[in-house]
């Protein structure tokens, strides 16, 4: 077994070799990983870089991080704008658009060989049909004329950092933006429909907090087994649909329903996990004790689980692409903004300290 | 020809030595460099082709003026240095 942390700082490759996790490679030691794609279909790896002064890069590798091609990353046609909206009552500014950040990356169905979906800053999504040697952007969700009110959410620009394929039907696609709320395609990305009925925005005025189209959702993931359940931990809480996006219920958890990760168990779409933080502008665990929080009946009760994670003075935050969980749904890992990762081989029962030394960590996947 | 030559921040990406290139405005001289390295504009230029906001590029000495278009002029003794501003590190 094997999984991917992404950091401020380079990528770290996990193995378990003999009862324990240990690093096994080191790639990128210095530069800023905020992305990364294991394809199964092909075993092939991909790595998005931010590396600040010289842009958003993108990286791939078909021998496990021995070597890395690089390739040309999404790119925004020329002439495109991103839309900025003015929130005193001015008229809405414009900027040229640029890919500052590969926010997410997904790969497409099983019958969909060396597709791959791309999410990013600013939020836009873009597909590539050969493993990531060309990208083009998805026109009819960039055309969407919802996208001029969408703002950024702790980023500059708006952006888009969920991308889920419906094992079902591989032109199924949901995607989250923050903020702009949840959408679906059900043709492959030929057109797009606002799917965010029943999310509440507390950040907006009162008439406007149910607007589908400026929702924060912070993460959207499927259940893989029941492809119509998706959990969304939202800036404004958590929520759940168990109608395929139709619409979705509030759910309030204990000590806090605010975070940015959220992770679904593959086969039982009432099991779910959270890394709570106090609210947002507060983003520390409540009383300076880390948990995970979990529910296994759909989200009527949660339990919190801090076995083996610390209970003093700890003011991580899990980043929302950090909290992931196996095919099996035992296997969990986690990974925090001070650099802490952690793992459970129990679904979250009890928890094991990987490092407390990483830098800060941005994304978690499993190979 | 015009001189350029590129930090050495540059150098842990991508291969850039410094080079001399024909071209009368910097927008010249830098397509005949990425005609021979390609790769290299992504990392200059964003997408629309403006100069990247934490890139920093001195022509003669003096930062360039036009950071959008790249028609700052250039002489056959000019010296370009591609630089990475303090900012955004």
């Amino acid at each position: 077994m094997k999984f991917y942390i992404g950091t401020r700082k380079g990528l770290f490759t996990y193995e378990k070799q003999a009862s324990r996790w240990d690093i096994t490679h080191v790639d990128f030691l210095g530069d800023n990983v905020s992305m990364i794609l294991f394809d199964r279909r092909d075993n092939t790896l991909y790595a998005g870089l931010n590396l600040g002064h010289f842009g958003a890069k993108l990286r791939r590798s078909t021998d496990s991080g021995e070597n890395w091609d690089e390739l040309t990353p999404p790119t925004f046609p020329a002439g495109e704008f991103v839309t900025i909206p003015q929130f005193d009552g001015s008229e809405a500014k414009q900027k040229p658009a640029s890919l500052s950040e590969i926010w997410e990356m997904t790969a497409g169905g099983d019958d969909q060989p060396g597709l791959l979906w791309a999410g990013t800053i600013p939020a836009a999504l873009f597909v590539s049909r050969d493993r990531g040697d060309t990208w083009e952007l998805n026109d009819a969700f960039w055309n969407l004329p919802q996208r001029h009110v969408w703002f950024g959410g702790g980023k500059d620009d708006a952006g888009l950092h969920s991308i889920s394929v419906d094992p079902r039907n591989s032109n199924h696609v949901t995607v989250a933006v923050s903020c702009g709320g949840t959408w679906q395609t059900t043709d492959g990305g030929v057109t797009w429909a606002c799917r965010s009925d029943g999310m509440r925005a507390e950040y907006m005025p009162p008439d406007r907090q149910f607007d589908p189209e400026i929702q924060d959702p912070h993460r959207l993931v499927q259940c893989p087994g029941s492809p119509d359940h998706f959990w969304v931990q939202h800036h404004n809480g958590i929520f759940k649909s168990t109608n395929n996006c139709e619409s979705w219920e509030e759910i309030n958890a204990e000590p806090s329903s605010f975070g940015l990760g959220v992770a679904v168990h593959p086969h039982d779409p009432n099991t779910a996990w959270f890394v709570p933080g106090i609210k947002d502008e507060a983003r520390v665990p409540v009383d300076g004790k880390l948990v995970v929080t979990r529910t296994r009946d759909g989200g009527e009760t949660f339990e919190s689980l801090s076995d083996g994670l610390p209970q003093e003075h700890a003011y991580d935050i899990a980043y929302r692409h950090t909290l992931s969980v196996d095919d099996s749904g035992d296997v969990l890992i986690f990974g925090t903004t001070t650099g802490n990762l952690f793992v459970s081989e129990n679904g979250g029962d009890s928890w094991d300290c990987l490092s407390t030394t990483l830098p800060p960590i941005y994304v978690a996947r499993f190979g | 020809m015009p001189r350029i030559e590129f930090t050495s921040h540059l150098q842990r990406h991508l291969d850039c030595p410094s080079t001399t290139v024909s071209g009368t405005t910097l927008r010249e001289v830098l397509d005949n460099v990425f005609a021979e390295l390609p790769q290299l504009q992504g990392y200059l230029l964003d997408d629309q082709q403006g100069v990247r906001k934490h890139v920093m590029i001195f022509l003669d000495g003096q930062p360039i003026d036009d950071r959008i278009h790249l028609s700052d002029p250039v002489t056959t003794n000019s010296e370009i240095y591609v630089m990475q501003a303090l900012s955004g590190g």
